[in-house]
């Protein structure tokens, strides 16, 4: 059975259709990139697969025991974060607020667990510092630690390099590639970024407003829309 | 000096109670205050004192206990702004100030039509630290504590719930729970502390010790205990002008908050200052 998969599955919000005929499965170790243009609801696939939202029709099943509350997810950053009073490890810390169940407190399991994760995305020696005084990517990197926190075989990525600069953005694509193959880490990352999804991901769901493709990333070069899509140049649009 | 101010002080017990009572509404509402500042939901506690103006008037005019109509009063109002939700027909902020204005509306209405303006409404608008007999400083007491403990017990759910609330729920945690933990804490704390306050004054209490400690401290612990300690000293000084200079307690401790608040803004400019300077 598959760790994630949409049968006929239709989104939307208050009984308006975004997003319709979704249509894959995601096996455990995969890495699926969900390709399209602003506003063709890769966002709203997204809270669909976190359960946030449910389908108006059709069904998201997930499988291999994994729980809904345990998916890694990295949301796109809030304004309210920008200057939030915390430090690193208190963030990365909350991860684990799904493995507290009614305790109050975090136990040291949590804690240490919270500190491989920082220490796993390069940031042991930001640990005590404020998030709000980090770079762009640096806190990308702390709310990956996060997720990997929360994470136990999925991870949910909604554009974890936007407003990066191409630096940090293909360190973040190396250090996501990592957790994929070495943690055998199912990833689903939306992102605008073609050609980085093409050389990092192993299947495409390319979507606009319904579900155009989905297959493995060699399929997806050779058909049509991949071709369109590629040349159309859309690797960075902001 | 400052010796016979506190021995004068401690030789009225309503003094003593005034003290007691604000010492722990300053902590109550310190805590509140960083999670409900940092979520942008600063207005509510100047729009929740309003409600509670008014609950208090209709105590008043029914002849009924005031904090057993302005409660249950408020705590409906905060839950309901709270959990208003972007997209609403009134937005956040709009709401806000419908409730309030409409409710120190009827209150002054109601008080027009029973007994007039006296000092019992006068007080409710500016506070007063004889407002308190000791079966109301008991409640507050009790009140106080569970509203402590309850923040201690949700510290962690309330932190993760205010960073990111999407992330809360995509980990599964009912972040509706905690709007409405918050609500309900952050009305009874106005409830409790607008007596001796007064409703136009309980809000800064909320804001401006949360204000002053992000500016000093930027990790979410430090920032918290600096929240109520600043709380605290801004009270007991704020209570030392008002004796000393027969000055009104609310407007007191509010302009020491002020004065605390400028000069942490300024500290933390210079910090920001030099740190460019170095970078």
């Amino acid at each position: 059975m598959a760790l994630i998969s949409c049968e006929k599955a239709t989104f939307g919000y208050d009984g308006e259709i975004v997003l319709s005929d979704i249509d894959f499965s995601l096996y455990g170790g995969e890495y699926m990139c969900i390709l399209g243009e602003n506003g063709a609801g890769k966002s709203t696939l997204v809270k669909g697969l976190l359960k946030l939202i449910n389908p108006i029709s059709g069904t998201v099943n997930i499988g291999e025991g994994l729980k809904a509350h345990e998916m890694g997810y990295m949301p796109q950053q809030t304004a309210i974060q920008k200057n939030f009073p915390a430090s690193v490890f208190e963030v990365v810390l909350s991860g684990r607020i799904n493995s507290m169940g009614l305790r109050p407190f975090y136990s040291q399991k949590d804690k240490d667990e919270a500190h491989e994760k920082i220490k796993l995305m390069g940031m042991k020696e930001y640990e005590k510092k404020s998030y709000q005084e980090l770079s762009g990517g640096q806190k990308q990197r702390v709310l990956l630690a996060r997720a990997l926190c929360a994470a136990g075989k999925l991870m949910l990525l909604d554009e974890p390099t936007a407003g990066l600069d191409p630096v940090a953005t293909g360190d973040l694509y190396e250090l996501i590639k990592n957790i994929n193959s070495n943690m055998n880490m199912t990833v689903i990352m939306v992102s605008h970024d073609v050609h980085a999804a093409l050389k990092y991901a192993s299947h495409i769901l390319h979507l606009s407003h319904r579900q155009l493709f989905f297959g493995t990333a060699e399929d997806y070069i050779k058909s049509g829309i991949g071709k369109e899509f590629m040349e159309g140049g859309t690797g960075y649009d902001y | 000096m400052i010796i016979d101010t506190v021995n004068a002080i401690f030789s009225y017990p309503f003094l003593i109670r005034a003290f007691i009572v604000g010492i722990l509404v300053s902590l109550c509402s310190s805590l509140l205050g960083v999670s409900l500042v940092m979520k942008r939901y600063s207005m509510i506690g100047d729009g929740l004192s309003h409600v509670g103006f008014g609950a208090l008037a209709v105590a008043a005019a029914l002849n009924a206990a005031p904090l057993s109509v302005a409660v249950p009063v408020c705590i409906v109002c905060a839950v309901f702004l709270l959990r208003l939700k972007d997209g609403s027909i009134v937005a956040g902020d709009a709401a806000i100030a419908i409730v309030s204005n409409s409710s120190l509306a009827l209150g002054i209405m109601i008080i027009s039509m029973s007994s007039g303006m006296n000092t019992d409404v006068y007080n409710y608008m500016f506070g007063s630290i004889l407002a308190l007999n000791s079966a109301d400083t008991v409640i507050c007491i009790a009140v106080s504590i569970i509203i402590i403990a309850v923040y201690i017990l949700f510290y962690n759910r309330i932190f993760s719930f205010t960073f990111d609330e999407v992330f809360a729920r995509a980990t599964g945690t009912n972040t509706g729970v905690y709007s409405i933990v918050l609500a309900v804490l952050t009305a009874v704390t106005i409830v409790i502390g607008m007596r001796m306050m007064g409703a136009l004054l309980i809000s800064s209490l909320i804001i401006f010790p949360a204000l002053t400690a992000i500016r000093i401290r930027k990790t979410y612990k430090k920032v918290i205990v600096i929240s109520a300690l600043v709380s605290i000293i801004c009270f007991v000084a704020g209570m030392f002008i008002s004796f000393n200079a027969e000055a009104p307690v609310g407007a007191s401790i509010v302009i020491v908050n002020l004065a605390v608040f400028i000069i942490a803004s300024f500290a933390d400019a210079i910090r920001k200052f030099i740190g460019q300077r170095r970078a």
